[in-house]
């Protein structure tokens, strides 16, 4: 199999996967709030900027564990995330199968400056 | 307005972003942010935390069709990832640093100029016709099927090095303003690298997804990321990234440019009236 395809299929994985678990997160959201159906004082608070959204990677899963229809969407939300990085990821394995090390050192450099640029953003 | 009616219509305003986004490799942010905020009166913080989840939608919904059908070249992305990833990484570090007014205006202005520059070079043309060391040191240039004209397109890369500083220009723009990765990127590769429009715009879908997920951390740990907003507009833009993706090469390379500059010109007096009010 080429590269090509085996970059597209990470892709599709990646997106096919979080339109899963979002849709799931969703569903859970409006079976557990039947008032998001109707009522209209209650979007107020769903998009109000003041509201602390989860915002650490633990909190996510702790409330995945309790169905909470909002962390399940944020979990697909990661995976959404999380897709362009693997990508990245499984280009340096593909390049080295290839043993094209020119684009080994090349793609690895871009995972490590993704890596910083991702991790330093979540310890803010 | 009830939930429910907010997520439907923010689903539906995300399709036809994801959609226009993956035919001209721009984010959506586009069309996502001014109608969260004008018309739905969504935060303008929750508003951009919406735009980088619609970047990565449109990256990695219709990149998986570009790949795969040669459109995107992957070696060119890689390479000028190397620019993008860094120029992230200066932006984050410049935030707070320089005033935002200044940086709007001028990357307001680069994004005119490169709209008035693609606008006089309507057709693709033979910029010099000497192939850099660079570009064949990585073997960059390569090959796509043409919907369009019905033939396999050869096509050379030129100015690798160029190419990768306005990268780094454009990462560091997305970095610090999160906005306009893709309008940078594709001009970068149309203009700079000499890139069939087609070529360039997939192979930007491909990048803008690395460049916006490099920032995403900062944004979901500053709590901008709102997963009420976050979820139709996931939703919506990964099926209009997936329809458009299946359109781009059947697309006439005159039509495709001509709606990406109407398009640049836009975001650039958006910029522009920011930048100065």
């Amino acid at each position: 199999m080429n590269i090509e395809n085996l970059i597209s299929m990470t892709l599709r994985t990646g997106v096919l996967l979080s339109i899963a678990v979002i849709l799931v997160g969703v569903t859970f959201t409006f079976i557990h709030h039947p008032a998001y159906f109707t009522s209209r004082p209650a979007l107020g608070e769903l998009i109000d900027a003041q509201e602390n959204f989860t915002s650490s990677i633990g909190d996510v899963f702790r409330g995945v564990a309790l169905l909470r229809g909002q962390a399940i969407v944020m979990l697909g939300i990661l995976l959404l995330i999380a897709t362009p990085v693997v990508r990245v990821a499984i280009s340096i394995i593909l390049f080295a199968v290839q043993r094209d090390r020119r684009f080994v050192v090349i793609t690895s450099a871009v995972l490590v400056l993704l890596l910083i640029s991702l991790v330093t953003g979540l310890g803010e | 307005m009830t939930p429910l009616l907010f997520v439907i219509v923010v689903f539906l305003i995300s399709i036809f972003a994801g959609f226009l986004g993956s035919l001209l490799g721009l984010g959506g942010g586009l069309i996502v942010i001014p109608a969260l905020t004008l018309l739905l009166h969504v935060d303008i913080r929750l508003a951009i935390g919406a735009s980088i989840i619609s970047v990565i939608a449109t990256s990695s919904g219709a990149a998986a069709a570009y790949v795969r059908e040669h459109l995107a070249n992957i070696r060119v992305a890689m390479f000028l990832e190397l620019g993008t990833t860094m120029g992230a990484i200066t932006g984050a570090y410049l935030a707070g640093r320089v005033h935002p007014r200044f940086l709007y205006i001028l990357f307001g202005a680069m994004l005119g100029y490169s709209a008035l520059a693609m606008l006089r070079r309507k057709h693709a043309v033979s910029l010099d016709d000497s192939i850099s060391r660079v570009s064949e040191w990585l073997a960059l240039g390569s090959s796509y099927y043409d919907a369009a004209r019905g033939e396999l397109v050869d096509y050379p890369v030129r100015r690798p090095l160029l190419g990768l500083a306005l990268m780094y220009g454009a990462g560091t723009a997305s970095g610090l303003l999160g906005i306009g990765s893709g309008a940078l990127k594709v001009p970068a590769m149309d203009l700079g690298m000499g890139l069939p429009m087609k070529v360039s715009t997939a192979t930007s879908n491909l990048m803008i997804g690395v460049t916006a997920a490099a920032s995403a951390g900062l944004y979901f740990a500053r709590g901008q990321i709102d997963p009420f907003i976050a979820a139709p507009v996931a939703l919506g833009v990964l099926g209009g990234a997936l329809v458009g993706s299946r359109y781009l090469g059947r697309v006439e390379h005159k039509q495709l440019r001509r709606v990406f500059i109407i398009v640049l010109l836009v975001i650039a007096v958006q910029m522009i009236v920011k930048g100065i009010r």
